[in-house]
């Protein structure tokens, strides 16, 4: 009887260490973007992030447009991208008849999986002579408005916004079909039970798992917030603030991407890795915050457990 | 009156979902028809078996990049997979204690940082230090990438397991570690592989943590210490450059990585397909 017990004990410790070292890593990644950072936060301080002059060779790091563009980007791919992340996880659960739901899936999960260079090469050939196309063809009384001024150059925030949001759509509607599923099936059957049309009975499903759905959109809007080449390669990569779909702008994953391998003084890439923090401190709170969500619905429904995390692309 | 209007309601939103599956599916035919199109006219044998050649010239191939790729892939396998598969034994053996919850959480959390804040990571901590851009370096970020992806996917398919085998096992008087180690991990593996093998997919096609880990060579080269090129690089490098010909190479490129993301997904739902089979059959 001891002996298996000390047996038991080496197990669960030697197994244990390896998931203290992936603990481990999430702790190292914090601690050593910090120290990797500290020179530039301790000189410039809050000032780093309000002002909007970037030149490298001056010394003048203000990061604020690209924080800007980080948001502003993934907020309008979050725009387009919900409603259709919604509408195919509700066609998927929902109304689909059973021998098209695998083929779908497999489909939908195929567009996750596809790597974001090849969004990146289809966006600088494909979609951005597209938009261009689309920008010139604009009416001059839209083009006096804000949200529409500046030459029609393709290459900027109309471009990666959309592909944004092509990119997110599988991955939000993944897990919100995830979340569907969750919900009892006693719950349609008592609308339906009750008279309710098609639309009224899922409106009931939507409700009771609403924390659930609205933790899968923000999950896509965290891959928004992070998703690097693919933007880096039709947004114009241009540091300014503007509220303009068609100026060319640029994100703080894109400016890291693009300038860590050359930036030579110490200064220069310390601003870029305290980008790669903050980068790092927003990803992970909105991550957090999504999965409270989803897992709060797991935890009142009971009836199956709602799989957050999406292990890679899966076919089934 | 009212019954009627419900009714078109309830028309209406089906009619917007099925729009959406279609409106998304737009994107997924164009991305397929362009890079086959451009792709296979520019692909032919010496893409695979030739250098790069300058602008200019015509014919040449990625070889080096095609190599790269598998080596630092295969770094990072070697890094994520030991790793992974103990630390998901762990999570599933001792679900619920306080060290599986946040091992759970740490992974949850590895998994949604962005891809470049690893290679910042990766940067930090295998390039500084050794002064030296390496494929160690690009192997080890994405190891990192791999790592909560081969934790969960071991961790979700030991839970599959019938509680039968493993108390078989306890009841012949096997050690915990012995019922995991040759009964419960074995009967898992297939799922775990496949697991494994939809990780590697997903982390060869990465490009933003090998910027600035692997960089990038225009020379053949397999040491590990030295910085390497891999095909996603060379596609991002060749595609922003203002050449025609490195285009159509960079389309090549783009249909090899297609590619090989197609055919693991395919083979994973095989091998998900005749696993859902076989457990209906026990």
């Amino acid at each position: 009887m001891k002996k298996t017990r000390s047996d038991d004990l080496g197990f669960r410790v030697g197994t244990g260490l390896f998931g203290v070292i992936l603990i481990g890593l999430v702790a190292g990644i914090a601690f050593v973007l910090y120290s990797d950072a500290s020179v530039a936060i301790w000189k410039f301080g809050w000032r780093f992030w309000q002002t909007e002059i970037w030149d490298p060779v001056a010394g003048e790091f203000g990061a604020r447009p690209f924080i800007w563009g980080t948001l502003y980007s993934s907020v309008l791919a979050l725009v387009i991208a919900g409603p259709i992340a919604l509408g195919i996880a509700i066609y998927i659960s929902e109304l689909s008849p059973a021998w098209l739901r695998k083929p779908l899936v497999f489909l939908t999960e195929l567009l996750a999986a596809i790597p974001s260079i090849v969004y990146g090469l289809w966006g600088i050939f494909v979609l951005v002579p597209f938009v261009r196309r689309l920008e010139a063809g604009t009416p001059d009384w839209m083009r006096a408005l804000p949200l529409f001024s500046g030459p029609p150059l393709g290459l900027g925030m109309l471009s990666a916004a959309l592909l944004l949001a092509i990119m997110i759509v599988p991955f939000s509607s993944s897990v919100a079909r995830e979340v569907l599923r969750a919900v009892p099936q006693a719950q349609r059957e008592g609308a339906y039970a009750l008279g309710a049309t098609r639309w009224e009975a899922i409106r009931m499903a939507l409700f009771y798992a609403r924390t659930g759905i609205v933790g899968s959109i923000m999950l896509g809007f965290g891959r928004a917030l992070g998703e690097t080449m693919a933007v880096t390669m039709v947004i114009g990569n241009t540091p300014q603030v503007s509220t303009s779909l068609f100026a060319p702008q640029y994100t703080m994953a894109a400016v890291i991407a693009n300038e860590f391998a050359e930036a030579a003084d110490e200064l220069h890439l310390n601003a870029l890795v305290e980008i790669g923090l903050v980068l790092f401190i927003i990803t992970l709170g909105v991550n957090v915050v999504s999965r409270a969500f989803i897992w709060s619905l797991g935890r009142q429904s009971r009836t199956r457990r709602v799989r957050a995390v999406r292990p890679a692309p899966e076919a089934a | 009156m009212r019954n009627a209007r419900r009714r078109l309601t309830s028309h209406v939103v089906v009619g917007l979902c099925l729009a959406a599956v279609l409106i998304s599916l737009v994107p997924l035919a164009l991305i397929l028809f362009y890079v086959l199109k451009q792709g296979i006219s520019s692909i032919s044998w010496a893409f695979f078996t030739r250098m790069p050649v300058p602008p200019g010239e015509t014919g040449g191939g990625m070889a080096n990049g095609i190599v790269g790729s598998l080596m630092v892939t295969g770094l990072g396998a070697i890094f994520a997979i030991p790793i992974g598969v103990t630390a998901g034994v762990y999570a599933a053996e001792y679900r619920g204690t306080r060290l599986s919850n946040a091992m759970r959480f740490a992974a949850d959390t590895l998994n949604g940082v962005p891809s470049i804040v690893i290679g910042v990571f990766a940067y930090g901590v295998v390039v500084l230090p050794f002064h030296h851009f390496s494929a160690l370096a690009g192997g080890f970020a994405l190891g990192i990438m791999m790592l909560p992806l081969v934790m969960r996917t071991t961790e979700e398919l030991l839970l599959l397991v019938p509680h039968s085998l493993r108390e078989g096992a306890l009841a012949l008087g096997a050690t915990r570690a012995r019922a995991v180690f040759t009964v419960v991990l074995p009967a898992a593996l297939p799922g775990i592989l496949t697991g494994i093998l939809l990780a590697l997919a997903r982390v060869a096609g990465e490009t933003a943590p090998l910027l600035f880990t692997a960089l990038n060579n225009s020379y053949f080269t397999t040491d590990p210490r030295q910085p390497i090129s891999t095909l996603t690089v060379q596609v991002y490098t060749f595609a922003t450059a203002p050449y025609a010909d490195w285009h159509q190479q960079a389309w090549a490129g783009a249909l090899v990585l297609v590619m090989m993301v197609l055919t693991c997904s395919v083979l994973a739902r095989i091998a998900t397909t005749r696993m859902e089979r076989m457990q209906r059959g026990s």
